[in-house]
């Protein structure tokens, strides 16, 4: 299984470098600048937790997203694995999903922690946490098509932003629609689930096609 | 019928037989284009106020044909670049990156338009609606096709990666298009936006299709003069390349 040791390889190599914990201090950093912006009334910040959680997750997202292909190509890596037999369409799929384990599930799991700063009530917090899991390949597969588009341009990190703003529009949505019943009457809205979980399929299946196309354009 | 089509697209695969036919074509375009827009000024002119809407309802002569123009630019780069990308065709880039611009400018226009209508119509200038959240999304699209264009220096990759980006564009703008008025109608009481439109009456849609027609021959205009200039400017680099080598 290639495909399963590139993936096994991107996450030792994302926990070896630290990257995990950068992604919970990113998350506690942007957590605690939060009162600092808006001020510290506890109501105030429960109101504004699930709309902040998404921003500071997608801010997550796109900031590690130009080094998801760029370090591979920069050392040679990428070279040695187009001479193997994985196809790129499966290389992309592992990158997506190695992507998700580094950056979606640190958050997710740190996500009650952040929400009681934010006075989340703990009832929601479970339903948060499925709908950041069910948005999580979405945001990994879409933003990998970023990635790969800006893969030949040094500092990429605007151009990507730009380009994958667009693409998370539905995802933000049903996501946002997700949490924000959620600390209404602390429900599920089983229906935006659904179709945030069709999505997130739906990107993770169609995505590696562009991601591949534009590899074997940029790096030819 | 099939192979007649692909011969007339064939046809014009080669940039200098293009040009040849975009010089012969160029005047009378713009030609048209002009004489269609002050026919349809003329007729925005002698529109009648709406009852409800009163002389801002002039403001939709623009705004409208702008917002269809805007998405048709979309179709017609998508269209290009498949044609580029898939049957390899040398025109596509160009003319895929030669629009991208100008339905820039048609969706600005339009959501400029719509936001000085919307200052009196509505009393804001912008509310978080369904279409309007939709066309941002677009401008947003296209601001990031160009950008993909500048950022890579090589022309013949920057070509790809574009459609690249395109093709994956149109696949989602009817999710976000979708998903916007899903949102909207959750968050939003229509009343806001959607006032009870009746059927238009013919004194308006009449120099409204005119300003269509117009707007259209205008995009048509400007694609051909940026084209022209773009194959011009290849063979400029083209000619300055192969001078830089004898010396």
């Amino acid at each position: 299984m290639p495909l399963f040791h590139i993936m096994k390889q991107d996450m030792v190599l994302a926990w070896r470098q630290g990257n995990v914990t950068l992604v919970l201090a990113f998350l506690m950093i942007a957590v605690t600048l939060v009162p600092f912006g808006i001020g510290p009334e506890l109501d105030l910040l429960r109101r504004l937790a699930p709309g902040l959680m998404w921003v500071i997750l997608v801010l997550a997202v796109l900031l590690s997203l130009d080094r998801l292909f760029q370090s591979d190509v920069e050392d040679g890596h990428f070279d040695q694995l187009l001479l193997g037999t994985i196809s790129l369409e499966g290389l992309a799929m592992a990158k997506i999903l190695a992507h998700f384990c580094a950056i979606i599930l640190p958050l997710a799991l740190a996500l009650p922690i952040a929400g009681a700063l934010l006075n989340i009530a703990p009832k929601a917090l479970p339903i948060l946490v499925m709908a950041v899991l069910a948005a999580g390949p979405a945001l990994c597969a879409l933003g990998a098509v970023g990635a790969a588009l800006s893969v030949s341009v040094q500092r990429a990190g605007l151009l990507t932003a730009l380009v994958v703003m667009p693409l998370f529009v539905p995802v933000l949505i049903f996501g946002a629609s997700v949490t924000h019943q959620a600390l209404a009457d602390m429900t599920m809205n089983w229906l935006a689930l659904l179709v945030l979980s069709l999505i997130s399929v739906a990107a993770f299946l169609l995505s590696p096609l562009a991601i591949a196309a534009a590899l074997r354009v940029l790096l030819r | 019928m099939q192979r007649q089509k692909l011969d007339w697209l064939h046809y014009f695969a080669n940039p200098h037989r293009f040009l040849r036919f975009a010089r012969a074509v160029l005047l009378p375009a713009w030609v048209v284009a002009v004489a269609i827009l002050i026919w349809g000024g003329w007729a925005v002119y002698h529109a009648p106020p709406d009852y409800q809407q009163g002389e801002t309802v002039r403001i939709m002569f623009i705004h409208v044909p702008a917002a269809w123009l805007a998405l048709f630019t979309y179709s017609f780069i998508a269209g290009a670049s498949i044609l580029a990308l898939i049957f390899r065709h040398p025109l596509g880039h160009v003319a895929a990156r030669a629009a991208a611009p100008i339905g820039a400018v048609f969706t600005l226009a339009a959501l400029i338009t719509g936001s000085l209508w919307g200052q009196p119509m509505w009393g804001t200038w912008w509310v978080w609606d369904a279409r309007l959240t939709s066309v941002l999304v677009l401008f947003f699209i296209y601001l990031g096709y160009m950008a993909i264009w500048r950022a890579i220096a090589a022309p013949e990759i920057a070509s790809r990666a574009a459609a690249i980006l395109a093709i994956v564009g149109v696949i989602n703008i009817p999710i976000i298009k979708f998903s916007v008025d899903w949102w909207n109608t959750l968050h939003q009481p229509a009343s806001i936006s959607r006032f009870a439109r009746p059927a238009i009456h013919p004194d308006i849609l009449q120099p409204l299709l005119i300003m269509a027609a117009g707007f259209t021959a205008l995009f048509f205009a400007l694609l051909l003069t940026r084209i022209e200039s773009e194959i011009l400017r290849q063979r400029l680099r083209a000619r300055l390349k192969r001078d830089a080598g004898e010396r």
